[in-house]
């Protein structure tokens, strides 16, 4: 696990530990997130992937360990690190008392985006939400607070962009239409994605490499296509279900 | 420091302020009422009494450099409270935006919607009570400085209390100047306070200008190095205030705070 994926990761994440008292959510973990590369983060609620999430989004203070994004030391230099960063995740919604376009405008600020309206032209297109331009984001569905979200994730080109469940409580057709989105997204950048998501049939048609966390440590890891096979199992569910139930019994299945 | 993240706070207020009359209203009315409430008080007082005393520009011009000083502060909290009401500070603090800019955003959103009040104020006690600010002469000046100063401690030593303590804690928040008011001789001067209240007194730099206000309208003498005194005072405020929320935002990474802020799960 702790071999290098690749030569210039986007994303080092080494010996990162959080310890609350004497709970340890995350218990050392080591990975990497490769440029046009998606990555999954698994793991029933509560293994530690909102807390390594937080950790990387540099609004939880490791324990222990370091991350560097794109190269940069996040506990160093905080700022250029998360110039680098941006994340979508259905607990954190633009402000609903803006337009779509003021808080697209506000970030874009925050970010440091040069030539905001021709980027966000773009965007309002990719996510089809040019009709919600001038619409205060609180009164959009879930689906489109769902694109808007991703549209600020994109803002600033992120080399680094984390997404936390981001089709969770979303109609199927509205899902898919994201994944797709999010999937050209990488494909034109050098963007490696952290994705998290309990819907194993996503997470087995988006991403290229799966980290399994069950108590703050990566007990599996490996391509989700290739793993249910390699554990004797017929798909990615039925594994992660039995990775669930029987954690210790992978913990010492690295591939 | 970027300005342009500075700037981002600055816009979300004004984009606030533009689309909602129940924001915009506030930041005049309650003013407006203030001077005019104050403003009729002093002349009844005014014609009952047979004394020289300058109740227009003591009374009225306390009431009304009492409240910029509570806008100012009101300017930073409000600011910092649409973040918390819209639960955006994930949103905030996952970008690159530092401590400083975030507070230097807060303190510029409170001087822009701060001076919309003092504008108002001043158009009604001039005009219809015929307060006239040259009394003050360039004493003025640092009076203003003073206030705003302490306005923003204040404000930024709030916002750092509702930050470690949760969004409930924002009723501790808005009594703050009428928690103050007596102790800052605003209507009548340190000199009437019982001597424990005087030592609290002297702690609070609002008071060495309402002192010195009362001395400057009545025509007498009044120490500038008492002034200095207070302008040295509301900066050591304003730094400790910094301080204040820099400790606290620290501790809100290091305990999970600002990730799970909405939670309340500080006891």
């Amino acid at each position: 696990m702790n071999d290098p994926v690749c030569r210039e990761p986007v994303l080092r994440v080494d010996g990162l530990r959080k310890n609350y008292g004497a709970l340890q959510a995350v218990k050392g973990i080591t990975f990497e997130v490769c440029p046009n590369e998606i990555v999954g983060l698994l793991g029933l609620n509560g293994a530690g992937k909102t807390t390594t999430i937080s950790m990387i989004l540099g609004v939880l203070e490791p324990t222990a360990g370091s991350i560097r994004i794109g190269g940069t030391d996040l506990a160093r230099n905080r700022t250029r690190a998360l110039a680098d960063t941006n994340f979508a995740a259905v607990y954190a919604p633009l402000p609903g008392n803006l337009t779509v376009y003021e808080n697209l405008r506000v970030f874009a600020l925050l970010y440091g985006v040069k030539n905001f309206e021709a980027h966000m032209t773009k965007l309002f297109a990719e996510f089809d939400i040019e009709k919600f331009r001038h619409v205060r984001c609180g009164v959009l569905s879930s689906g489109e607070q769902t694109r808007v979200g991703l549209a600020k994730a994109m803002l600033n080109k992120p080399r680094v962009l984390l997404l936390d469940e981001p089709t969770a409580s979303i109609d199927p057709a509205s899902a898919r239409d994201i994944r797709h989105s999010i999937c050209r997204f990488v494909r034109q950048t050098d963007v490696g994605v952290l994705w998290t998501s309990h819907n194993m049939y996503e997470v087995e048609e988006v991403c290229d490499r799966v980290l399994f966390l069950s108590h703050g440590e990566i007990i599996l890891e490996g391509d989700p296509k290739k793993l249910p096979a390699q554990h004797g199992k017929k798909t990615l569910e039925e594994l992660f279900i039995s990775v669930a139930r029987e954690p210790l019994a992978f913990g010492d299945l690295d591939t | 420091m970027r300005l342009s993240r500075l700037a981002a706070i600055l816009l979300r207020q004004f984009y606030l302020y533009r689309g909602s009359a129940a924001r915009a209203v506030p930041l005049f009315a309650w003013v407006a009422i203030d001077m005019m409430l104050w403003g009729f008080m002093t002349k009844f007082l005014g014609s009952i009494t047979q004394s020289h005393y300058q109740f227009v520009p003591a009374l009225l011009g306390a009431v009304l450099f009492w409240d910029f000083m509570s806008r100012v502060m009101q300017g930073v909290t409000i600011s910092f409270f649409e973040d918390v009401w819209s639960r955006n500070f994930l949103n905030i603090f996952a970008s690159p935006i530092t401590v400083p800019e975030y507070i230097g955003g807060l303190m510029v959103s409170s001087v822009a919607t701060s001076l919309i009040g003092v504008v108002v104020m001043v158009i009604i006690a001039t005009v219809a009570f015929g307060l006239s600010f040259a009394v003050y002469g360039a004493m003025l000046i640092p009076f203003i400085f003073v206030l705003l100063l302490f306005g923003m401690a204040l404000g930024i030593g709030a916002v750092a209390l509702v930050l470690r303590l949760g969004p409930a804690a924002e009723w501790f928040v808005w009594p703050i100047p009428a928690l103050l008011s007596p102790f800052a001789a605003v209507y009548y001067p340190v000199a009437t306070l019982p001597v424990w209240m005087r030592w609290i007194s002297h702690l609070l730099p609002p008071s060495y200008v309402f002192e010195g206000m009362r001395a400057v309208v009545s025509g007498q003498h009044f120490d500038t190095s008492r002034l200095a005194a207070s302008v040295a005072l509301a900066l050591v405020y304003v730094l400790l205030a910094y301080w204040l929320f820099t400790w606290v935002f620290r501790y809100a990474v290091r305990t999970g705070l600002i990730a799970r802020y909405s939670a309340e799960s500080v006891t």
